[in-house]
C-alpha cells in the first residue's frame, strides 16, 4: 500500500519535472553534455522551481551524481527533530520524480533517490546506467 | 513574463508552476483513480475541505490557523462582510487573484465569486470526454472547510468555468446556517 502511494507521487512529480523542464528550456540552446543537464537541474531548474540553487553536487564520473540541499524547501516546513524523519521518503518521492521527468524530457533515463539524515538537508542521488 | 528577484525572498514560497503543474497531476492522477468526473469532483472538493477544517486528521497545519495568524482577520458581522474577506483576504493570499463579490441574492444569503484569472487552470485544456470535470473544484472545498472552520455551513459549487467555454469563471456560494458547538474534541 504504502509503496503504492510513493510510487504514484513519483509518478506525479515526473510528470510535473517533464513540464517544468519544457518550461523553463524554452529558450535556451541544446546542451552540451550529461554534466551541462545536470548543472542545469542544479541551478536553473531548482532555481525557478523551489527559489534557491542547490548547495553541493558530486559526482564520480561514472553516470553517479549527488545534489545536497542543506535546507530544502519541501522540508522546511516540518520539525526539524528526529520525529518526522521517518516520514520523510513519502514527502521526497514527488521530488525525486521531479528530477526523473526533468531528465527524462532531455532523454536521459535515471533512477533517483533520496536520503535525509538531518532535516531539512536532503540528498539526492541520480544514476544514469550506462548503456 | 519575467520572474522578478526580490520575489524569491519569503523561505516559504516555492514557483507558482510548480504549484499550478502539481495541482495539474493531483486532478490528472485523481481521473486515473476514480475515472468518473463527477466522482473526481467529489474527491476534489474533499481534498479542499480537508486543507482547512482537517479535523481529527493528522495532516499538519489547519490553513484556517495560518490564515488568522497571518490576516489578522477578526470576526465578521454579516456574510456580506465574510464574502468580502474570502474574497480580498483568503483568494489574495492563497492564490493571489482578488475575485469580485456579486450577483447577491434578494436574501443576502447567497452570492457569487467571479475570476478573470484562475492560477490553478493556468496550462489546462480540458478534454472532450472530460465536459463533466470541474477541474478547480477544489476551490468549493476549501471554501467550504474554512467557513465550517468558523461554525458556518455554506454550500458551494462551480456555475461557470472558462475552461468548459463559459465566459467567465464562477463560484456560488451559499449560506445554510450557524453551526453551533463545533469545536474540535480535545480542544477547549
Amino acid at each position: 500500500m504504502t509503496n503504492n502511494i510513493i510510487s504514484k507521487l513519483e509518478q506525479m512529480g515526473c510528470r510535473v519535472g517533464q513540464s517544468l523542464a519544457e518550461r523553463f528550456t524554452r529558450d535556451s540552446p541544446r546542451f552540451g553534455s550529461e554534466l551541462d543537464i545536470i548543472k542545469f537541474i542544479c541551478k536553473e531548474f531548482w532555481v525557478g522551481t523551489f527559489k534557491k540553487q542547490v548547495d553541493n553536487l558530486r559526482t564520480n564520473h561514472l553516470g553517479v551524481y549527488v545534489i545536497l540541499d542543506s535546507r530544502f524547501k519541501l522540508l522546511t516546513h516540518m520539525s526539524a527533530g528526529e520525529q518526522y524523519l521517518e516520514s520523510a521518503p513519502k514527502y521526497l518521492a514527488f521530488t525525486c520524480g521531479l528530477v526523473r521527468g526533468a531528465l527524462a524530457s532531455f532523454g536521459i533515463n535515471s533512477v533517483v533517490t533520496a536520503e535525509v539524515s538531518t532535516m531539512p538537508s536532503c540528498k539526492f542521488q541520480i544514476s544514469i546506467p550506462k548503456t | 513574463m519575467a520572474r522578478q528577484g526580490g520575489r524569491a525572498t519569503d523561505p516559504r514560497k516555492v514557483s507558482q508552476e510548480l504549484f499550478t503543474l502539481t495541482y495539474g497531476a493531483l486532478v490528472a492522477q485523481l481521473i486515473k483513480d476514480y475515472e468518473q468526473d463527477d466522482e473526481v469532483n467529489k474527491q476534489l472538493d474533499k481534498i479542499g475541505f480537508l486543507f482547512f477544517a482537517c479535523r481529527g486528521y493528522n495532516i499538519g497545519v489547519r490553513l484556517i490557523e495560518d490564515f488568522l495568524a497571518r490576516s489578522g482577520i477578526g470576526r465578521c458581522n454579516d456574510f456580506r462582510e465574510t464574502a468580502d474577506v474570502i474574497a480580498k483576504n483568503g483568494f489574495r493570499m492563497f492564490l493571489g487573484i482578488t475575485p469580485q463579490v456579486t450577483n447577491w441574492s434578494a436574501a443576502g444569503d447567497e452570492f457569487s465569486l467571479i475570476m478573470d484569472a484562475n492560477p490553478l487552470a493556468d496550462f489546462v485544456e480540458l478534454p472532450d470526454d472530460h465536459n463533466q470535470l470541474n477541474y478547480s473544484n477544489i476551490l468549493c472545498g476549501v471554501i467550504r472547510g474554512a467557513l465550517e472552520s468558523v461554525q458556518m455551513a455554506v454550500d458551494v459549487r462551480f456555475v461557470q468555468d472558462i475552461l468548459k467555454g463559459d465566459n467567465q469563471t464562477e463560484i456560488r456560494v451559499k449560506f445554510i446556517k450557524r453551526l453551533e458547538d463545533a469545536l474540535p474534541a480535545g480542544e477547549e
